[in-house]
């Protein structure tokens, strides 16, 4: 291994450090803003949770028991203390009901959010892991057939489909989805409620219409990219040359061009890898998959901040930690790294 | 009596019953067997098999309607019924002796008996219990085991529903010895024991063999309750065969649901009811006349044309609903007369009047629209409604009790006692009227320790009349509840009134056809 190869790694570890020690400062951050966006909504838990019989006597022991009525910079402090060691904490809502039935919640087990979150998480990778091994092949096939048959009808015809479908709001196509799959041909399930003594066949059934709107939903962007980056190249002298050789231009695209554009493709698709775990929150509600998103619906509309930050939180991590890979894997996918002289 | 469109399409749909009577009596013959798959909303990841945290249909209908059991059952046509209890006698209201069923058993094998009932009431009544039952058994001051299948109740002050509050889906009886485990597993002695649970996602019953309801009750060989808090994904999860049933319809798109061939709708008016509560010590609302002027002001049918579409019937300014024992159907009705209402006004000395309304989503489904219909048809009695629409957030701690005159929701309550005692008692926290009338508040206690029946019927009656004519909430309409299910699933015909999904007892009453 030369020297050059040696300094480049090192280079690459310099930058993953440094991402990742600003990836922490982005969590603190992002955990501030949630906390305080959370506070600002009108009404609190204890309000939300007790509906009509919200009096203010009931309010208070509420707030007394989940330690709502401390000041919101001691409750910040305590919560962060408790991430530091790994506790997320116990969601309001279980801790509610314990206090109801005169148990102490803190004991863990069922009613901790990491042990809520965990199954959800776990969901929600699935269904983006579906629809990735969807979207990104497909994504790229087409990109690739675009620039090779560009501004013919195939190109366009597969430009309008898929600029329709990015503008479309998810729920709609998710409707359109189940509309002719679900009701019109009873081919898919429309409720992907999917649960753990399921077989993996027929929990990718389950999934797959969700899978197929998130696939809709991103592949716009990925294909885009791969067809502007390898046309971008079409006119460098490097092609053109592979062109005077008589290669055929199937060839051209994806031996000569295509290693060149991977750096600009990879960074979309990465992006678009960590929407399909951030994003999915309509979509899951809309098809009731029991993933992450839905759990941070249901807790916002409760004002369960403990659950809410924790979401967040996987949320924001997961961003980072993807952004990073695209970064690595676009530094890495430098011939001229990769190839030193 | 005036007859209106819907009454005629009643008789219309009663004669058409009448015809069909052979049918209906082959269908009474249920079929065994099949996996009935529901899909509720109400549900959330920290559902537990504690019945003391039940509020929502998921575990309302999981709970006290599939796995569990309760000393006593209201049944679809508005009964009381023994269900762990065979039979009870009091003869002062004041000490109740129940007979226990002989041979029941829990799902994990244990025999039923009296240790299990003082045990599981324990939950709710001893020192420091927080139950949501806890204002309905605060009044239980001894339980005594006879037998092996007799407890005495004892009460501090007689209560003659006492049997018909132990029907409250709070009070699940669990295993003496196990509550914990069975807490946490789901072990009680009901029709279906749990196959497996998760929280906010779904429940898998298989039906209990040899249960002592026998082949009468739980014709399924599987429940499944599945988890659809989306309305829009529960109706289509309907639309497409993966439930056979729904709660909650959406009332738009009930049209759809009733177009479809293979989709039946069914609903029953209980006793949920939504009012515009005054507080009737505050003036100008402390004037009987305004009082009066203001129910005469607002149009009941088209409330219930317009905000329920149809689905509910007017009300009449009590909480006594169609679900109660007692409901007064033939008290007069208040019908919408603005003439009246101006004439009301100047007796008064009020040439018209200027009033807020608060409303807000949070008081009931549609109660904006509800106080501009209010505000259209008010003002032709030359009343000025000024609607102000309060936020949502914040609504009952902030509007409820603390504004004059406001828009509320009631689920309403199995008995005429509870209701009264829960919102029109004098004194009482959620009194949202202001309401103390000492000719009411003495039929209250003389009702609450009556045991005969037609007395009782008497002094709920002349209740219903008061608040009919001087109370303060003025209750334009009953809200259904209303279902849909594949037309595969069958029914005795008769649907619960006391809450949703027959009684939330469907895994209980119905069949496969």
């Amino acid at each position: 291994m030369s020297l050059a190869v040696i300094s480049g790694l090192k280079a690459v570890a310099l930058i993953i450090l440094n991402r990742l020690a600003l990836g922490v400062v982005t969590l603190f951050a992002v955990s501030v803003l949630i906390f305080a966006a959370v506070n600002i909504l009108p009404g609190d838990f204890a309000q939300a949770i007790l509906g009509q019989g919200a009096t203010e006597e009931a309010v208070e022991a509420i707030r007394e028991d989940l330690g709502l009525n401390k000041n919101a910079i001691v409750r910040y402090a305590d919560w962060l203390g408790g991430i530091l060691k790994g506790d997320f904490g116990v969601s309001f809502a279980q801790a509610n009901f314990s206090s109801f039935a005169g148990e102490d919640a803190s004991k863990g087990g069922i009613g901790s959010v990491a042990a809520q979150l965990e199954p959800r998480f776990k969901n929600t990778l699935f269904l983006a892991g579906v629809a990735a091994i969807i979207a990104v092949p497909l994504s790229l096939v087409l990109g690739i057939m675009a620039a090779l048959y560009r501004n013919s009808v195939f190109d366009r015809f597969v430009n309008i489909s898929t600029l329709t479908s990015i503008s479309s709001p998810e729920f709609f196509l998710a409707y359109v989805l189940i509309l002719f799959l679900s009701v019109l041909n009873p081919l898919l399930p429309s409720l992907s409620n999917i649960y753990v003594e399921m077989t993996f066949a027929d929990r990718l059934h389950k999934t797959l219409l969700p899978a197929l709107t998130l696939t809709l939903v991103v592949m716009a962007h990925m294909m885009r990219m791969t067809r502007a980056a390898i046309i971008n190249l079409l006119a460098s002298p490097y092609i053109e040359m592979a062109r005077l050789k008589g290669i055929k231009p199937a060839r051209v695209i994806v031996f000569h061009a295509l290693p060149n554009a991977l750096a600009p493709i990879i960074n979309v698709i990465a992006l678009n890898l960590a929407y399909l775990v951030t994003g999915v929150v309509v979509v899951e509600v809309v098809f009731v998959y029991p993933g992450i998103g839905q759990l941070f619906v249901d807790s916002v509309k409760i004002r369960d901040i403990p659950v809410v930050q924790a979401c967040c939180l996987v949320f924001a991590a997961a961003y980072i930690l993807l952004n990073l890979t695209a970064d690595i894997f676009s530094i890495l996918s430098n011939p001229r790294l990769r190839h030193p002289k | 009596m005036n007859i209106t469109r819907r009454d005629v399409l009643k008789a219309g749909a009663a004669a058409t019953a009448l015809t069909m009577v052979p049918a209906i009596s082959t269908q009474a013959m249920p079929k065994k067997g099949g996996r009935l798959r529901l899909g509720l909303d109400g549900a959330n990841t920290s559902d537990s098999w504690d019945s003391r945290t039940h509020s929502d249909i998921f575990m309302i209908l999981s709970g006290h309607g599939t796995v569990f059991d309760c000393l006593t059952r209201v049944t679809s046509e508005g009964q009381l019924v023994g269900e762990l209890a065979s039979d009870w006698s009091s003869d002062d209201a004041k000490t109740w002796v129940f007979n226990l069923r002989k041979g029941a058993t829990f799902h994990n094998g244990k025999s039923f008996g009296a240790d299990d009932v003082i045990e599981s009431m324990q939950l709710h009544v001893a020192e420091g219990a927080k139950s949501a039952a806890q204002p309905i058994v605060a009044n239980v001051s001894e339980m005594k085991k006879m037998n092996e299948h007799q407890v005495m109740f004892t009460l501090e002050k007689a209560n003659a529903d006492f049997p018909y509050l132990m029907s409250d889906y709070h009070i699940c009886i669990f295993p003496a010895g196990q509550i914990p485990e069975a807490m946490a597993n789901g072990i009680g002695t009901g029709l279906y024991q749990v196959e497996s649970f998760d929280p906010g996602v779904r429940l898998v019953t298989s039906r209990y063999a040899n249960h002592y309801k026998g082949d009468e009750y739980g014709h399924f060989d599987e429940v499944e309750v599945i988890a659809i808090n989306d309305s829009a994904a529960r109706m289509n999860a309907l639309m497409t065969g993966q439930v056979d049933a729904v709660n909650r319809v959406d009332f738009n798109t009930e049209p759809l649901l009733r177009a479809n061939p293979n989709i039946d709708i069914f609903e029953a008016v209980g006793n949920q009811h939504y009012t515009f509560a005054m507080l009737s010590q505050t003036s100008p609302f402390d004037d009987l006349n305004v009082r009066q002027a203001l129910k005469y002001g607002i149009n009941r049918q088209e409330m219930v044309d317009k905000i329920l579409q149809g689905h509910g019937q007017v009300g009449n300014d009590h909480p006594i609903g169609p679900g109660n024992q007692y409901h007064y159907s033939d008290l007069k009705q208040t019908e919408y007369d603005p003439e009246r209402a101006k004439s009301l006004l100047a007796k008064s000395g009020l040439s018209e009047l200027n009033v807020d309304i608060s409303v807000s989503e949070a008081g009931f489904p549609g109660a904006t629209n509800a106080g501009q219909l209010y505000q259209a048809s008010a003002k032709a009695g030359g009343i000025n409604l000024n609607v102000v629409q309060e936020p949502s957030d914040g609504y009952w701690s902030n509007v409820w009790l603390k504004k004059p005159f406001v828009a509320v929701y009631w689920s309403g309550r199995a008995t005429e006692d509870w209701m009264f005692s829960t919102a029109y008692e004098a004194g009482v926290p959620w009194n949202d009227s202001q309401w103390d009338h000492p000719r009411f508040q003495e039929l209250l206690y003389a009702g609450r320790v009556e045991l005969d029946s037609d007395k009782r019927r008497q002094i709920y009656h002349e209740m219903q009349m008061i608040l009919n004519v001087e109370g303060g909430v003025i209750v334009p309409m009953f809200a259904s509840y209303v279902g849909a299910s594949s037309s595969k699933l069958a029914s005795t015909g008769a649907i619960g009134k006391s809450w949703m999904m027959d009684n939330a007892r469907m895994a209980e009453n119905w069949w496969f056809a």
